[in-house]
């Protein structure tokens, strides 16, 4: 049976991609916030993870708003990046695992789970980024990965209850897969942030720190808000919550080990966080 | 940003948030759908050398039309655009999320950084 050893969140804004591109890592501003990705790594490095599943909401690049699903399952052979249309530099594919993805499809189905299935799906910054982060400077990325995309563009946006459920219910269909394959789960973006409006640049510190303080131990806390509230909580992008919320259902309904955790205010205009999950045992 | 005529009437108000729904949804398609076409270089390219025909090819109406040559993002986002889209037209122009985040706020660039180091200096 396939294995989930941990859980792995951490923030995905593009300016990270862009600091990285700069090679600005070990700038003051931005030094806080990358050596908060060490421990990851490290852990990475220790674990070797065959497969990343990522929740992650796409931006723009593949989806429109002519065809918006809310959950869409990626089961390509390969992933590839894009220009995204302003100056991210593309960044080497990923590869897939369809079969798993075809799997946890199949299962999700059968869940109640109606989920919308890609076998063709480019992957924004939002998996990229956080890739970028884990394995720094890697010639091509060392897991395979089935991305998993949450609609946090138009609203109606999917509740936090039922991403925590679609959490659970890929995890249970990892239980009845073949294979032995070691998976790492990823929610990312946020935390609080807010890009248009007049309160552009809005960040709530107690709110992230509520998620972080809640998200292994009482995930069902962050369930008590519906979209628009996180919205209010945490700005229009802070609703991102959503990807770290679905990664944690997959760790299952025990306490996780937190084996690292970072916040730091600002990296462009975000409250940025890393947080590293292991599953009870 | 008034809101409380947009979506679903019981929907909360959030001052100075927008919430990007169907009502903004089916009013901004055409701006969003040109946004959507900046992924392409090519199609960036087009749009500088000739924006006006470049909109009109997208069928922007009036107000998009005004709000997209003046840059001016609240006007855009009233005419129904989405920043995840509209971040690819401001990429043309060089700005990122930080010019367009004091923009919004009436701040000048500095002011808005320095509001959000300030909320991680306490």
């Amino acid at each position: 049976m396939a294995r989930i050893i941990g859980g792995y969140f951490t923030s995905h804004v593009p300016g990270i991609g862009l600091a990285i591109a700069k090679g600005l890592k070990q700038d003051a501003y931005w030094r806080p916030f990358f050596d908060g990705l060490v421990p990851v790594q490290n852990w990475l490095n220790e674990k070797k993870p065959d497969v990343a599943i990522v929740f992650y909401n796409d931006h723009g690049l593949n989806f429109f708003l002519d065809t918006m699903p809310l959950f869409a399952v990626g089961a390509a052979d390969v992933y590839h990046n894009d220009d995204e249309g302003w100056g991210l530099p593309v960044q080497q594919s990923f590869q897939g695992h369809p079969k798993l993805s075809w799997h946890i499809i199949e299962c999700l189905v059968e869940d109640e789970f109606d989920v919308a299935t890609c076998q063709k799906m480019k992957v924004d910054h939002a998996v990229v980024v956080p890739f970028q982060l884990a394995y720094p400077d890697a010639a091509s990325w060392p897991v395979k990965i089935i991305p998993i995309a949450i609609n946090t563009v138009q609203h109606p946006l999917p509740s936090a209850k039922r991403c925590l459920a679609l959490g659970r219910a890929v995890r249970k269909a990892l239980e009845t897969w073949g294979g032995d394959e070691k998976i790492v789960v990823m929610g990312t973006g946020g935390l609080s942030h807010q890009l248009e409006g007049e309160r552009a640049g809005f960040i709530n510190k107690d709110y992230d720190l509520f998620c972080l303080d809640n998200l292994g131990p009482h995930p069902e806390a962050l369930t008590q808000h519906s979209p628009v509230e996180i919205v209010e909580l945490s700005g229009s992008q802070g609703v991102e919550i959503l990807n770290w919320i679905a990664a944690r259902g997959a760790l299952g309904l025990a306490n996780p080990l937190q084996k690292h955790r970072n916040y730091h205010i600002p990296i462009s205009n975000t409250a940025a966080a890393t947080l590293l999950l292991e599953p009870a045992a | 940003m008034a809101q409380a005529a947009l979506g679903r009437p019981d929907r909360k108000v959030i001052p100075g948030t927008p919430v990007f729904d169907g009502t903004q949804a089916i009013k901004g398609y055409a701006l969003n759908a040109m946004c959507y076409s900046f992924n392409d270089p090519a199609n960036r390219e087009a749009f500088k050398a000739d924006p006006e025909g470049y909109m009109k090819k997208y069928g922007l109406n009036d107000e998009q039309t005004t709000a997209v040559k003046s840059l001016n993002v609240l006007a855009m986002l009233r005419a129904g655009g989405n920043v995840y889209y509209l971040a690819k037209l401001a990429g043309i122009y060089k700005l990122n999320v930080q010019d367009l985040g004091a923009q919004q706020t009436g701040k000048s660039l500095e002011e808005f950084k320095a509001m959000l180091l300030a909320y991680g200096a306490n």
